[in-house]
């Protein structure tokens, strides 16, 4: 199965303090394993939300809304996506990830859709509704 | 602040909680700990049971003291322990025996410290060992996969059974058997170097892809894949592209089946059918794995092995996953393609694959002459595909009799009971 492993924005990382070369050289070591595991798929870091922008939606109303966000706690500051056999094996992937932050800091796990997972909601007639899409963009 | 449950700091009634997380420690560890004991003690099926009393331990002990710093570390260290009172209280008399009870007398003392030290150090080198140990050419392809499955996938024998549709026992006395070989063949689970590589690694990977296409063309029985294996040998895929980053094959095998899995969930109806290529709901498919695959791809023509076969089948691939509609398909680059596979892997599947290629470049008359040639070799006389594909050719020349006889052929042919009904279907519809 497939997760996201999200790590949690901090002070710091909203601040844009960089890693240091100690962390750097740890979180290198690090992804090799994930690597050579077989685990990771991919994997980024982000830009403070300084440098970020949202959208917010009201019925058809469209606002943008410059970052920085407040909230810290709720922000991400990077992600990974894994495949692992089940949610335990991701937890003690986790646990072995030196800690991102200089202070205390959270990583989260969450579970990636697969289309399996849709089962019956995926009808025939929305199936059905997508070869007609698929169609229209075949012959434009 | 929301509770943190660790199996330092286990609640009240988590016992089973905590020898989840001591299992799962185990199981991303086993194939690393496996490894190193065999060239330690030169026995994969000592190496497997000293490994066990390893887990054994951590289980009685953990729980207590909690999860220690570096548990691979720990867990070799307990291994190696076990391993030198087994010598000594076997007091083998051969001389083999005795010199490794000997080098593991001297380092006896190793402390975790240390084996957390060379573990670091070791990039891979001793996983890499084993694998190819367990891909070794003395045993069957059928033993490889099993060994393979077990020691480097974690697989129980009860999972790969199910996984290859077999007994419990079968796979049970395969693997006994394939471990007796390797035993008593000496081998010192190290990666072969110099001329023998080429040839070992052509079993590692031959190993890996059979593994995935038992899972991704099921030979036999009601499901049609059985995406289990078809993880676990892109897992394996990936572990080898990792450790050999600059073998242009293992990169095209990677992309290879990459590119195949990222059809996996389109290319069966609800009903178990298959569903054609040419009819998949292409949004169904997989974009990271394609990204992912591309990507390997890349590697491996930038390392000079864009003619291997595995980057070849990848290449064929990638054509199919590049177009977003099946009319943008590019059939005479694939073509093209088997025109190159075909002389670096002559076989009479990629002949009928090169046919079915030609016939949608250049029309269904030029794939049933390429056809006759294939069926004058005679080397495919039961082969479902061939009458399939011959029907389905018939088909787009309007020759609708006998296209439907060619696909009741084939479907009398196939053991897939999915494909069998597709047949029929596709012979059904064969009306003028």
């Amino acid at each position: 199965m497939r997760v996201m492993v999200i790590v949690k924005a901090t002070k710091d990382s909203e601040a844009g303090v960089m890693p240091s070369t100690d962390l750097l050289e740890a979180m290198g070591k690090y992804n090799e394993q994930l690597v050579n595991a077989g685990v990771m798929m991919a994997g980024e870091g982000l830009h403070p939300s300084s440098a970020g922008k949202r959208v917010a939606f009201d019925g058809p109303g469209r606002t943008v809304i410059d970052g920085p966000f407040a909230e810290t706690r709720e922000l991400i500051a990077g992600f990974w996506l894994w495949e692992v056999k089940d949610m335990d094996e991701a937890v003690e992937w986790v646990k072995r990830c030196p800690n991102p932050m200089l202070g205390p800091s959270e990583i989260e796990i969450r579970r990636v859709f697969e289309a399996a997972d849709f089962g019956d909601a995926m009808t025939p007639e929305l199936t059905a509704q997508e070869d007609r899409m698929r169609d229209k963009l075949a012959k434009r | 602040m929301a509770a943190r449950r660790t199996p330092s700091d286990p609640p009240a009634g988590s016992q089973s909680e905590t020898h989840r997380a001591i299992e799962t420690v185990f199981r991303i560890e086993q194939a690393r700990l496996i490894a190193g004991l065999a060239r330690w003690v030169r026995d994969v099926g000592r190496a497997e049971e000293l490994a066990q009393d390893a887990l054994v331990a951590a289980l009685s002990e953990w729980p207590g003291s909690g999860v220690p710093q570096n548990p691979g570390a720990w867990l070799m260290a307990i291994a190696k322990r076990r391993a030198v009172d087994g010598f000594r209280h076997e007091r083998m008399a051969e001389r083999k025996h005795a010199e490794i009870g000997r080098d593991l007398e001297s380092e006896r003392d190793t402390s975790v410290e240390d084996i957390e030290a060379a573990m670091d150090d070791d990039l891979g080198d001793e996983l890499l060992g084993l694998i190819f140990a367990a891909c070794h050419p003395i045993l069957s392809p059928e033993a490889r996969a099993a060994l393979t499955l077990r020691l480097i996938g974690g697989l129980t024998t009860d999972e790969i059974a199910r996984a290859f549709l077999s007994s419990e026992a079968t796979i049970a006395q395969r693997i006994v058997r394939a471990k007796k070989t390797l035993g008593e063949s000496g081998l010192a689970f190290e990666v072969p170097r110099g001329p023998e590589r080429e040839r070992r690694l052509a079993s590692v990977l031959e190993v890996v892809y059979l593994i995935f296409n038992e899972g991704y063309a099921a030979t036999a029985g009601r499901d049609l894949t059985r995406p289990a294996l078809c993880a676990e040998a892109q897992r394996l895929g990936r572990i080898l592209a990792g450790l050999m980053a600059d073998e242009p094959e293992v990169l095209g095998l990677l992309a290879l089946m990459e590119i195949q899995a990222s059809r996996l969930a389109a290319r069966t109806a609800p009903d178990g059918s298959p569903v054609l290529l040419t009819e998949q709901n292409r949004a169904l498919w997989d974009r990271l794995l394609i990204r992912r695959g591309l990507a390997a791809l890349d590697r491996a023509g930038s390392l000079g092995g864009a003619d291997g076969p595995y980057a070849l089948q990848a290449a064929l691939a990638a054509c199919h996953a590049r177009a977003r509609t099946a009319v943008e398909t590019d059939w005479r680059k694939i073509a093209g393609l088997y025109d190159r596979l075909r002389l670096v892997m002559p076989s009479p599947v990629v002949e009928l694959n090169r046919a079915v290629a030609h016939s949608m470049a250049f029309g269904p008359e030029t794939g049933l002459a390429l056809l006759d040639e294939i069926e004058r070799a005679d080397s495919l006389r039961n082969y479902a595909p061939l009458p399939a594909a011959r029907g389905d050719f018939l088909f787009r020349a309007g020759r609708l009799a006998e296209a439907r006889s060619q696909f009741k052929r084939a479907a009398d042919l196939t053991r897939n009971e999915g494909e069998k009904t597709f047949l029929l279907k596709r012979a059904a519809s064969c009306v003028p």
